[in-house]
C-alpha cells in the first residue's frame, strides 16, 4: 500500500507541509481564505532540533495500536488505512495515549483528527507530498 | 541582375541518366538524346550536358581537356600555360552544329594533354594530382577560361539549354563509347552558365546531380581543406570534388564512399555484425563532415565503370535497369523504356544503397 | 554610515500572507522574520540578494521583488551602478567580486543570427517521422586510411568522446558548488550520455561511479590530483583560462575548504585554495605540449585531453598553437562565461564574445588544415537550443553549459556565488543549505532541459533539410546576420539576411 514517508535527509523544515495539510482539511479553495489569521491544526508536524527536521504523520501501522484501543470502533483499518468515523468518536482520546508517534490530535470540534492520506478531501495524491519544495515527502509503495 | 554560378548559390531540380555496358561495347551517343528528351520537362533550358567514356580510343592515354574560352586572347594566354605544364599532343575546336537554341556560345576547344615530364617531376606530386592542380590553376587564376573536363578516354559536352538540343549541338550522335551519363537542369534563380551545367567532372571523375544538398556549406567547408576550391558554388562541383578524395586521394572503394556520404544511421550501423560496425563507425566518424545531407540522387562516372547513389531518406527518384551487359540508371523510367523497351530487370534501390557497376576486367 | 540603497524592495501583499514563516526559514541571508505582537512578517531589504527563493516558495504568491525607484540624480556618465561601486570600495578597500557571466550590455551575436529553413526546392524532414541525429564524437580526427594484409581499414582511432547530443556540463567545481549540484550534473551525465566536467576540485570518491561522463580538469593549483583520478574519467581538461575571468587565477576561500571539498581537493581543511593566474609549468606553448603528453603518458594514450582557453583577442593564434602542442580538444569560453568568483572588472572587461572567437579560431584552423585534427568545444552563455545550433553551424563541434545548467537545477541568477550563501543549495558548503537541492529534482530537471532542447535542434535541423547533427557543422549558408555591419559579417563567415 502507497504510504506517506519522509526522508530526513531532504526535509528543509520550511513546514510548507503543515500549510498544505490544514489547507486540504479546511474546505476552503483559497489558501488565504482558509489560513489567514488561523491557528493551524494539521494532521503532519515538523519536528525540528538543530539542523534535523522531520515531518511527522500517521504511519498507518500494520498493527495499529490506536485501533486496538479505540472502545467504539471509531478507528478502523480499511484496506490498509487508519479511518475516523467522527460520529463514533466519544471524545476519549484513548488513541492519542496509544499511538507512540503522536500522530493523532482532538480537532476543534472534540473529535480526534488524524491524517487520512486525503482520502476524504478528495485530493488524490497527499496534499503535503504534493506541497513538499523538496520531495522529501513521499507517497510511495514500499 | 544575373549572375554567374560562383557568384551565387544556385539550387536546382534536375534529371539524371546513365547507361554503360559492362562488356565495354561501345554504343552512340544518339540513344543519350533520345533518353533525356523524354525527360524535358525535368530541366528547364537552363543547362544540358553529357559524360562520355571510351570515346577517345585513339588518345586514351592522354588527357582529354574541354575548355570554355570568353574570347581569343583568354584562350592564349591558357594555351600558354598548358604548352609549359603539358606536351600538347593533339588540339581542335570541338565540333558543333549551328542552332538556334542554343546561343551565346564560348570558345570551345579540345587538347590532348601529357604531362610535361621534367615539369611533373619537379612538382614532387603524382601524375593525376599534377593535372588536377593545373585545372585548378586555370580555373582559379585565368579568368574567361574554364577547363571542364580533364580525364582519359572520356569527355564532358555541356551548355545552356535543354539537354537534347545540347546533344545535337555538340553532334553526340558522333560519338561512340561504353558509358554515357546525361543531365538536364532546373536552376532556380538564373540563366546558368555553361560551366555551371552538368556533369561537373575533375580527372576522369564525372558526376550528374538530381538535389539540393542541405550539408553543402559544411562539406565544402572541409573539402577545401584537402586542396580543392569550389569555385562554382554548386552541389555537383562539391561531391565531384568529395568522389575525387576519397576515391583517387583516400583509397576508399565506392561501397565505403556510400558509407561516408551517404552513411548508414547510427541506428542501423549499431544492429551490422561487428567487422562491418566497426568500419562504418570508423568511416562516419573520420569523415564526419563529408556525409551529404538533403535529397540527392548522383551517377558517378569513372574510369572503372559507374556509381549510382541515393541520399539516405531517398527524397529523389531514381531507378536502375539491367539487359545483357548494359545497366541503366535514370530518373524516370520512360527514359529508360524509350531506349530499351524490353529490359531483363528494372527496381528502384533503396536510400543509401550505392549501386555499382563495374566493367568487366576492372576493379571498383 | 552605510551608503548603500538597497537595490531590491521585498513587497509583501500583507492581505495575503498566512504568516507561516516559510520565507523567514528559507532565507539564509535574514531578511525575513516574524513579529510576534502583531503576527505580521517584516523584512530587511538590506540582505535581500534577489535570489527569489522566498518568492518561489511563498504558498499564497504574497511576495515579490522590486527594483526600488530610489534614484541618484539622473547622470548618463555617472550611473548609480558606477557611483554605488565607488562607495562600496571607498568603504572596504578591496577589489569588487562577482559571480556568474557578464551581465553588461554588449552585443550578443547569436541574437543577431538567423536560422535557414527548406522551401520548395528542398523538403524539410519531419523529426517525428524520420531518423534525426544528434550524436558526435568528440576527438582528433584521422583521413588516413591504413590497410590490413587482407586489405580491410584498420579501425583503431585516438580516443573519442561520444555524445548522444553535442552538450556537456562545463567545468564547475566541487566547492564552487555543493555535493549535490555535483551529483544531480553526473547524474543527468550518465542518463543523457553525455558528459560533466568537475573543474578544479578533485572528484569526490563518491562519484567515481560516474566516471565513464567524467571530464577530471587539471588546473594550475593542480587541486585533487592524481593518477586513479586521471583514469578514472573519459577525458582531461587543462584548464588554461576561463571566460569570466582571463588571466586571473581562482580563490576558494579556506571557509569552504571543509571535510570532503578538503579531502577532495587534498589541502588542509581551512585554507584558501589559490590557482595561480598562469599554470607556473606552463610559460609558453611548447611547455603545453610537455603537460598534454605528460597527461596521456600517464593514461596510456587512453584519454583524451581539452586544453580550454578563454577567448581573448589573439585567440585565433593561441588555438593553432593549441592544435599543434597535441590536444584533442579545444574549449573555448566567451567573456560571458560564468564563474564562482571573479573581480567584477575583469569579468565585465575582458575577453571576447564566443561567437566571434568560433567564428574566426574555425576559420584559421581550417585554413591552416588542421580542423580536423581538434573537436572544438564553446562556451561562455549558450542560453537555449538555437544558440546550440548557430554555435554548431558556425563551426563548434559541442557546445558546454554552465549557467543554464545551473539555472535548471533553480539558480536564478542573483549573483552571489562568492557569498558561499546559495539559498537554492547550489553554490554553497553549508549543509543546511546544501540539502535544499535534492539530485532527484535537479537531475529530473536538467534531463528535461537537455531532452526539450534536442527536440528543439532536430525540429531545427529538420526544417533545414538537414538529418544529422555532422552537417550542421560549420554549415555557415545556414546562417543569416541582422543588423550586423560588414566587419562583423565577414569575421563570422556569413551573409547579411536579405543576401
Amino acid at each position: 500500500m502507497k504510504r506517506v514517508y519522509v526522508n530526513e535527509q531532504w526535509c528543509l523544515g520550511c513546514r510548507l507541509c503543515e500549510y498544505h495539510c490544514a489547507f486540504a482539511n479546511s474546505k476552503e479553495s483559497d489558501m488565504v481564505k482558509a489560513l489567514k489569521n488561523k491557528r493551524i491544526a494539521p494532521n503532519i508536524r515538523v519536528e525540528s532540533k538543530g539542523n534535523i527536521n522531520f515531518a511527522v504523520s500517521c504511519r498507518h501501522c500494520e498493527d495499529p495500536l490506536c485501533v486496538r484501543g479505540c472502545i467504539t470502533g471509531a478507528l478502523q483499518k480499511i484496506d490498509g488505512l487508519i479511518t475516523v468515523d467522527k460520529e463514533r468518536c466519544i471524545h476519549c482520546y484513548t488513541c492519542i495515549v496509544c499511538c507512540p508517534y503522536g500522530a493523532i490530535a482532538p480537532s476543534d470540534d472534540g473529535a480526534i483528527q488524524k491524517c487520512e492520506l486525503c482520502i476524504k478531501n478528495n485530493n488524490g495524491t497527499p496534499a503535503c507530498v504534493r506541497g513538499c519544495i523538496n520531495q522529501a515527502i513521499v507517497y510511495e509503495e514500499r | 541582375m544575373h549572375f554567374k554560378e560562383g557568384e551565387v548559390r544556385i539550387p536546382s531540380g534536375c534529371a539524371i541518366l546513365g547507361v554503360i555496358d559492362k562488356s565495354r561495347k561501345r554504343f552512340s551517343g544518339e540513344d543519350m538524346i533520345r533518353a533525356i528528351t523524354v525527360m524535358h520537362e525535368r530541366g528547364n533550358g537552363l543547362g544540358g550536358g553529357f559524360a562520355g567514356y571510351g570515346i577517345y580510343p585513339e588518345y586514351k592515354d592522354y588527357y582529354a581537356f574541354h575548355v570554355f574560352y570568353d574570347d581569343a586572347s583568354i584562350k592564349k594566354q591558357c594555351e600558354l600555360f598548358l604548352d609549359e605544364h603539358f606536351d600538347i599532343i593533339n588540339l581542335s575546336k570541338i565540333p558543333t552544329r549551328k542552332m538556334s537554341e542554343i546561343k551565346d556560345e564560348p570558345l570551345i576547344w579540345r587538347y590532348f594533354l601529357a604531362p610535361h615530364p621534367t615539369k611533373l617531376k619537379s612538382s614532387q606530386l603524382d601524375e593525376r594530382e599534377f593535372v588536377a592542380k593545373s585545372v585548378f590553376k586555370i580555373n582559379t587564376t585565368i579568368k574567361g577560361a574554364y577547363v571542364f573536363s580533364s580525364g582519359k578516354n572520356m569527355g564532358v559536352f555541356k551548355a545552356v539549354g535543354y539537354p537534347e538540343d545540347v546533344g545535337r549541338f555538340y553532334k553526340l550522335e558522333e560519338y561512340e563509347g561504353y558509358c554515357f551519363t546525361a543531365h538536364g537542369r532546373y536552376p532556380t534563380n538564373t540563366p546558368g552558365w555553361w560551366g555551371g551545367a552538368h556533369p561537373f567532372a575533375l580527372l576522369d571523375y564525372s558526376v550528374v546531380h538530381n538535389g539540393e544538398i542541405s550539408s553543402y556549406d559544411a562539406n565544402r567547408r572541409c573539402i577545401e581543406m584537402y586542396g580543392y576550391k569550389c569555385t562554382l558554388l554548386t552541389d555537383t562541383e562539391v561531391i565531384t570534388y568529395i568522389v575525387d578524395y576519397l576515391h583517387r586521394k583516400k583509397g576508399l572503394d565506392f561501397k565505403e564512399i556510400a558509407s561516408v556520404i551517404a552513411a548508414p544511421f547510427w541506428n542501423t550501423i549499431v544492429n551490422y555484425p561487428d567487422e562491418e560496425r566497426k568500419k562504418c563507425e570508423y568511416l562516419r566518424n573520420a569523415f564526419a563532415s563529408l556525409l551529404i545531407t538533403g535529397p540527392f540522387s548522383i551517377i558517378i562516372g569513372c574510369q572503372d565503370g559507374m556509381v549510382a547513389l541515393n541520399d539516405r531518406l531517398k527524397l529523389r527518384p531514381m531507378v536502375v535497369a539491367e539487359k545483357g551487359d548494359k545497366v541503366f540508371v535514370s530518373t524516370e523510367e520512360c527514359a529508360i523504356r524509350v531506349i530499351e523497351p524490353n529490359l531483363d530487370r528494372i527496381w528502384a534501390p533503396k536510400g543509401g544503397e550505392a549501386v555499382i557497376i563495374k566493367l568487366e576486367d576492372e576493379r571498383l | 554610515m552605510n551608503y548603500i540603497y538597497p537595490e531590491y524592495e521585498v513587497v509583501r501583499n500583507h492581505s495575503r500572507c498566512i504568516t507561516c514563516r516559510a520565507c523567514e526559514n528559507q532565507c539564509a541571508n535574514n531578511v525575513h522574520s516574524y513579529v510576534e505582537c502583531e503576527n505580521r512578517m517584516e523584512s530587511n531589504d538590506d540582505a535581500c540578494v534577489n535570489c527569489h527563493r522566498c518568492v518561489t516558495i511563498c504558498p499564497t504568491r504574497a511576495l515579490k521583488i522590486a527594483k526600488t525607484d530610489h534614484v541618484f540624480r539622473e547622470n548618463a556618465n555617472w550611473t548609480g551602478k558606477t557611483i554605488n561601486e565607488i562607495y562600496k570600495q571607498a568603504q572596504s578597500g578591496g577589489v569588487l567580486l562577482s559571480s556568474m557571466g557578464n551581465p553588461e550590455n554588449y552585443p550578443v551575436y547569436f541574437d543577431k543570427i538567423l536560422i535557414n529553413a527548406s522551401q520548395v526546392t528542398n523538403p524539410s524532414i519531419d523529426p517525428l517521422r524520420e531518423p534525426m541525429e544528434t550524436r558526435v564524437f568528440l576527438g582528433s580526427k584521422s583521413h588516413d586510411i591504413v590497410r590490413d594484409a587482407a586489405g580491410k581499414i584498420v579501425t583503431e582511432t585516438t580516443p573519442q568522446l561520444d555524445l548522444s547530443i553535442p552538450v556537456m556540463f562545463s567545468a564547475m567545481s566541487y566547492g564552487s558548488i555543493s555535493y549535490n549540484a555535483h551529483e544531480s550534473l553526473a547524474k543527468a551525465a550518465q542518463k543523457l550520455g553525455i558528459y560533466y566536467n568537475t573543474g578544479e576540485g578533485g572528484l569526490h570518491e563518491d562519484f567515481y561511479k560516474y566516471s565513464k561522463n567524467t571530464i577530471v580538469q587539471v588546473a594550475s593549483g593542480r587541486f585533487g590530483v592524481h593518477k586513479d583520478y586521471l583514469t578514472a574519467a573519459a577525458a582531461i581538461e587543462i584548464k588554461m583560462g576561463q571566460g569570466a575571468k582571463p588571466g586571473i587565477g581562482g580563490h576558494l576561500p579556506g571557509t569552504k575548504i571543509i571535510g570532503d571539498v578538503s579531502r577532495t581537493r587534498m589541502i588542509p581543511e581551512g585554507s584558501d585554495a589559490i590557482s595561480p593566474a598562469p599554470h607556473h609549468d606552463i610559460y609558453s606553448i611548447e611547455d603545453l605540449r610537455q603537460l598534454v603528453f605528460s597527461l596521456k603518458e600517464a593514461t596510456d594514450y587512453k584519454k583524451p585531453v581539452i586544453v580550454k582557453i578563454a577567448a581573448v583577442h589573439n585567440v585565433t593564434a593561441i588555438a593553432s598553437g593549441v592544435v599543434r602542442s597535441g590536444a584533442d580538444m579545444i574549449a573555448i569560453d566567451g567573456f560571458r562565461g560564468g564563474t564562482g568568483a571573479a573581480p567584477t572588472k575583469i569579468r565585465d572587461n575582458v575577453g571576447i564574445p564566443i561567437e566571434l572567437a568560433l567564428a574566426s579560431v574555425d576559420k584559421r584552423l581550417r585554413d591552416e588544415g588542421i580542423r580536423d585534427k581538434v573537436s572544438l568545444i564553446v562556451g561562455g552563455s549558450i542560453r537555449s537550443s538555437s544558440d546550440i545550433v548557430k554555435a554548431i553551424a558556425l563551426g563548434a563541434d559541442c557546445v558546454y553549459i554552465g549557467s543554464a545548467a545551473l539555472i535548471a537545477m533553480g539558480c536564478h541568477l542573483c549573483r552571489n556565488c562568492q557569498s558561499g550563501k546559495c539559498n537554492w543549495g547550489i553554490a554553497t558548503q553549508m549543509p543546511e543549505l546544501v540539502k535544499r537541492l535534492n539530485p532527484a529534482i535537479a537531475y529530473q530537471r536538467l534531463v528535461n532541459l537537455i531532452s526539450a532542447w534536442r527536440h528543439e535542434i532536430k525540429e531545427m535541423m529538420g526544417g533545414m533539410g538537414i538529418n544529422s547533427i555532422e552537417s550542421l557543422k560549420g554549415n555557415r549558408l545556414m546562417l543569416r546576420g541582422v543588423g550586423l555591419n560588414e566587419k562583423e559579417l565577414s569575421i563570422l563567415g556569413i551573409y547579411h539576411a536579405g543576401e
